[in-house]
């Protein structure tokens, strides 16, 4: 065998203690009681209420970041207009903000008698507390990804190709769908899939913003904190690894976006 | 003819252009609008509420030793976990970019696990590892360490979560700037340390920045993975984004807002040198 140099051993203990021992660890704990046991816990209703509650929350917000997403890179990259530099440095803010300050700020925003909360209220739509906060909070999280991963490929994209479909007499519309958008496709789903990844797992703001009762607004996360308060130790493993799973196929749905989108390009 | 079809083309121009200003003022005012509701409003909030009744009430929050506390542990943490996800970041990065070994690309999707697994779940793991029944609790009895609710359970549970930073920001520089003047000092009879403190580490020093802030920002803000291993003993393993949730749940909302315009502050003077060290690096986005 070759001669491997310190900082490949470096690199690979500390990743070995560091990242592989807990996650083997936590893939053993959850096989210690049989297959019948942990599907029993996986699929209780109070987790499968909490599964909705997460993924299809998870899956609106990030849907909807999708769309603004691409609107707010398209207009960072195409237009100039005053404070551009800072609009486009506040798009980075869920990653700089502590997630406990956004929950804060936004059960306080959202709430009945908050800013935004108090012009809703009287519609009857109450944000704060409700599923709808979960929401709120996971847009809140997932906003940046789309926004940066399109806004280089965006930049790439050379106008001379638009022109050239204009030349050739395409319609705006057909310019946009047929030669702008399939270059568009692969970034902006990468960064959905990013950002429902980051709201899947997020927990420091929901739990502060939701009211966190089962079969409500209670998501997998918060549950495993729960269930590991009350020293459920198997239980919190056993959503736990179900969270994990879900968080690594997504990893793997993204490294095979990324293959198909080089291979267009 | 020829004037007559270059009036025309110059009109229609002129309508296009007319055009594209409406879609773009529209297109502008709603992402702007939509950032607003989601981020700008939220974020301003957190200083109109903290200093809604004058700065008094919030400096006398500063100095409640609950706070206080929770600020010194909040620095200490990031001081220990700093330096150590430096040196294994750089170690990383340089095995990486120049000592290429084959599977490195899934070593690299290795050191991203932390960025998609749940911050609960990963200190959940950890509880798993070092808590009363864990792997090593034996270990840990017999040499009389705690770790789960204590100083090195928050420790290890924010080097989880921050791994991955340094190391990402730094193999971009690396691969970017190549191996041809380490290895030109190396012919000229430079130590392997002597080419790591005098042409490496210069040469990555922006990038190296970059990553460092964006650890600190996130050990000093990490909330789900501390909150498992920490147990939030209040004066004892309360960080200050611990502090933050446990006032808002007592309806200390004052107190909680005083916190986390700190806290605020962090994440402003993060997003400025990370704009800075984004000119004078050209990195793209971690993510």
């Amino acid at each position: 065998m070759k001669h491997i140099s310190w900082p490949w051993r470096i690199t690979f203990g500390y990743m070995t203690i560091m990242l592989l021992l807990p996650i083997a660890a936590l893939l053993l704990s959850a096989s210690t009681k049989g297959f019948a046991e942990f599907w029993r816990i996986a699929t209780s209703p109070i987790a499968i209420a909490a599964y909705d509650v997460t993924f299809i929350t998870a899956l609106l917000a990030a849907g909807l970041n999708g769309i603004f997403g691409t609107l707010i890179a398209w207009v960072l990259v195409r237009y100039e207009f005053p404070f551009k530099r800072i609009v486009d440095a506040t798009i980075d803010l869920p990653f700089a903000l502590p997630t406990a300050v956004a929950g804060l700020s936004l059960a306080t925003v959202y709430s009945e008698n908050g800013w935004i909360g108090s012009l809703l209220a009287p519609l009857g739509i109450k944000i704060a507390f409700t599923r709808l906060g979960v929401w709120v909070a996971m847009l809140f999280i997932s906003l940046p990804f789309v926004v940066r991963t399109l806004q280089p490929v965006l930049r790439e994209i050379e106008p001379e190709i638009e022109e050239c479909a204009w030349c050739l007499g395409a319609s705006k519309s057909q310019t946009f769908w047929r030669v702008l958008l399939p270059q568009m496709i692969s970034p902006i789903l990468i960064g959905v899939a990013l950002g429902f990844s980051r709201a899947v797992g997020e927990y420091g703001s929901i739990v502060i913003v939701a009211s966190n009762i089962p079969f409500k607004d209670l998501i997998a996360p918060v549950l495993v904190f729960q269930r590991l308060e009350q020293y459920d130790y198997y239980g919190a493993t056993v959503i736990g690894t179900v969270l994990l799973v879900v968080s690594l196929l997504i990893l793997l749905a993204i490294n095979l976006l990324q293959t198909w989108g080089r291979r267009y390009a | 003819m020829h004037e007559v079809n270059q009036d025309r083309s110059n009109l229609a121009i002129y309508h296009h252009q007319k055009q594209i200003d409406w879609g773009k003022i529209i297109a502008i005012a709603v992402a702007i609008v939509y950032l607003g509701l989601v981020l700008l409003i939220p974020a301003i909030n957190v200083f109109f509420q903290a200093f809604r009744k004058g700065i008094a009430p919030f400096l006398h929050n500063l100095a409640e030793p609950a706070f206080l506390h929770a600020v010194t542990l909040t620095v200490i943490v990031a001081a220990i976990v700093i330096p150590i996800n430096t040196v294994f970041g750089l170690c990383a990065a340089w095995a990486i970019a120049r000592d290429k070994i084959p599977g490195r690309t899934l070593i690299t999707s290795v050191i991203d696990l932390p960025f998609s697994v749940s911050p609960v779940v990963a200190g959940l793991a950890i509880v798993l590892l070092y808590g009363r029944n864990g792997w090593f609790a034996s270990i840990l009895d017999f040499a009389n360490i705690k770790v789960i609710f204590a100083l090195p359970g928050i420790v290890i549970a924010t080097l989880f979560i921050t791994l991955p930073f340094v190391a990402r920001s730094v193999i971009p520089v690396l691969e970017e700037t190549g191996a041809d003047q380490e290895e030109a000092a190396k012919t000229l009879g430079a130590t392997d340390w002597q080419i790591f403190w005098r042409v490496t580490l210069p040469n990555i020093r922006w990038g190296l920045l970059y990553g460092l802030i964006l650890t600190n920002a996130r050990a000093m803000g990490e909330f789900g993975a501390v909150a498992v291993v920490s147990g939030n003993i209040i004066r004892k393993t309360q960080t200050l984004p611990l502090f933050v949730e446990e006032a808002y749940k007592q309806y200390q909302t004052q107190a909680a807002f005083s916190a986390a315009v700190l806290l605020s502050c962090l994440g402003v003077v993060t997003l400025v040198l990370k704009e800075i060290l984004e000119r004078k690096t050209k990195i793209e986005d971690l993510r």
